[in-house]
Formats: structure tokens, C-alpha cells, sequence
């Protein structure tokens, strides 16, 4: 098992290899991320009971939710790509710290745009300064301020450097993002779906909401290969392995 | 469970008087994600079309080195 594990480290960690994998992983993976989510999307959209209280604007947390724990995990990994990078200066590590931001970001700003558009019907507001709001906020900000200083660095390794420090500072933001609303009195309600312990929220609900998650889960995985893959490219363009694949040969 | 919610089409597009707040949730994140997958693909080809063309480019450099061996190619950058 261990020595699987080390195994498949080693093969990742090789820039074309893990062009490779990405090569024959992602025909299958969007697809099946797209399958997913349609299928959680309608069963949530026109299938799913109502809410008693919410009426029909509940039906907004099928992306909602899916959004704002993909921003959240998205941004676990940066800082465990981070940490990766800042300790074993590994390659793939910077690459992937690389990848996971823009996507993030994105997600980020659906879970806020999404969140605001609940709120209205819901509480009555778009925007509150609470803490689970504005720390989400503030994820999008530090997603954003990571793809800034990527680019603003012109040597790859430096600004994977910085980039990195930054991504592992951040995970802070995330326990406060995970916790605010148990710790802290917020106008957002505490969270609907439990790894441990009985979830609040009915089965009908809860499937839906699980299959649109691993269906965001996964397209998130898809442009983070997607995007990882470009980079590989791109670092390894003097390399003759990409010389042969760009003139039409075998990675 | 494996009937629709709704009695008709029109009740859908509704949403229960929430339409506006569900659509435009809806239609906002789509825009978003379907523009970053598109992005990322983009720049996927545009890295490797300048791959391509530096590799081009190169070859024509070392076999005009091949033939003129005792001029210099550093011109050629």
C-alpha cells in the first residue's frame, strides 16, 4: 500500500507522466462531471419537494452549496500544494498551486453571487457583513491575490514561491469560513449536510444536493488537470518529449 | 418522488413567485463556469500552437546550420 502510494508520487511528480495521465483521464471526466450535474441539477430543479419555509428559492442551494464547499476544498488543496512547494520545492506541487486557483476563484464568486441572490427573498438582503459572508469574501480575495502574484512574478519558481506562502497562510480563512457560523452568532444558518452525525435535511433534498456536489467536485478536477496540463506544457516547452507532441507525436 | 414538482411549465419558470432570484442564480454561475472551462481550453491550444511554431522555428535554424556550418547562427534568435 505504501509502497503504491510512493510509487504513484514519484510518477506523478514526473511532468510527463503526469501529461500523460491527464491526456487519458479527462475524456472520461468531464463528461461524467457534466452527467453528474445535470442529473443533480434537474432532480433539485423540478423533481425535489419544496422547502416549508423558503418556498421555491431554496432550489438555489444545488449550486450554492456545491459551490461554496468546492471554493473551500479548491482552496485546502492550494495551501496543501503550497506547503509541498515550500518544503520539497516540488515541480508538480507549483504546478498544481497553479492550476487550482482560477477555477477556485470562480467558485468563490458563484457562492457569493448565489448567496446574495438567496438572501434577498430569504432574509431580506443581498449583503450582510457577517462573519460567514465576509470571510467568503475574503477567499475570493486571497483566490484572486494568488492569480495576481502568479502573474506578476515573471520567473515561474519565484512567483510559485510567493503564490505558495500565501495559499498557506490562507487556510486560517478557511477554518473561520468552516466555523463562523457554529462559533460565532451569523445571520447564515449552520451547515445542512454532516459527515458525522444525522444531517438536517430530507432525503429527497439531500441526493440531489450530493450528486450535483460530486458533479462540481469533479469539472473542478477536470480544469484543475486541464490547466495543469498547459502548465507542464509550457514549462517543459524545451524539453523533447513536448518538442515530439507538438509536431504531432506520443507524449 | 419521480414526479415532477410542478403542475406546469409556467409554474416552473415561476419558481413560486422566486424566478428572478433562481434564474438569474442559475444563469450567472453557468456563465461563470462555462467561461473558465472555455478559457482553460483556450489557452491549452495557445500554448502549444507557440510551442509549435518556436519548434518550427528551430528547425529551420539548425538546418540552415547544417548548411552554412561556418556562419553563425546566433542571428537567427
Amino acid at each position: 500500500m505504501w509502497k503504491t502510494i510512493k510509487r504513484w508520487y514519484h510518477q506523478l511528480g514526473s511532468p510527463r507522466y503526469f501529461y500523460r495521465f491527464c491526456e487519458a483521464v479527462l475524456p472520461w471526466l468531464v463528461p461524467v462531471s457534466l452527467a453528474l450535474l445535470a442529473v443533480g441539477l434537474v432532480w433539485g430543479l423540478v423533481y425535489a419537494p419544496v422547502e416549508r419555509y423558503q418556498g421555491d428559492s431554496y432550489r438555489i442551494i444545488y449550486i450554492h452549496v456545491p459551490a461554496s464547499s468546492g471554493a473551500l476544498m479548491g482552496y485546502i488543496a492550494m495551501g496543501v500544494a503550497g506547503l509541498v512547494a515550500l518544503v520539497w520545492r516540488m515541480k508538480m506541487a507549483e504546478v498544481m498551486l497553479k492550476a487550482l486557483a482560477p477555477f477556485g476563484a470562480v467558485l468563490a464568486a458563484v457562492s457569493l453571487l448565489t448567496g446574495a441572490l438567496w438572501g434577498k427573498p430569504t432574509w431580506g438582503t443581498y449583503w450582510q457583513w457577517d462573519a460567514r459572508m465576509t470571510s467568503m469574501l475574503i477567499l475570493l480575495f486571497l483566490y484572486l491575490g494568488i492569480m495576481a502574484l502568479q502573474n506578476a512574478i515573471r520567473d515561474p519558481r519565484q512567483a510559485a514561491r510567493a503564490a505558495a506562502l500565501l495559499a498557506v497562510v490562507g487556510v486560517i480563512n478557511v477554518v473561520i469560513v468552516k466555523y463562523s457560523v457554529e462559533w460565532l452568532n451569523t445571520l447564515h444558518q449552520g451547515a445542512t449536510l454532516k459527515v458525522v452525525g444525522e444531517s438536517s435535511i430530507d432525503a429527497s433534498m439531500k441526493w440531489p444536493l450530493l450528486i450535483s456536489m460530486a458533479g462540481l467536485w469533479l469539472l473542478y478536477a477536470a480544469n484543475v488537470l486541464m490547466r495543469a496540463r498547459t502548465e507542464v506544457l509550457s514549462r517543459e516547452r524545451r524539453s523533447g518529449w513536448v518538442r515530439r507532441l507538438v509536431r504531432g507525436g506520443e507524449a | 418522488m419521480f414526479d415532477p414538482y410542478f403542475d406546469s411549465v409556467a409554474a416552473f419558470i415561476a419558481m413560486g413567485e422566486h424566478g428572478f432570484f433562481v434564474w438569474s442564480a442559475y444563469g450567472l454561475s453557468a456563465l461563470l463556469i462555462v467561461a473558465n472551462m472555455l478559457l482553460a481550453v483556450r489557452r491549452q491550444g495557445r500554448v502549444r500552437a507557440e510551442i509549435a511554431r518556436q519548434a518550427r522555428r528551430d528547425d529551420v535554424g539548425s538546418s540552415a546550420k547544417a548548411r552554412t556550418s561556418s556562419k553563425s547562427v546566433e542571428s537567427n534568435q
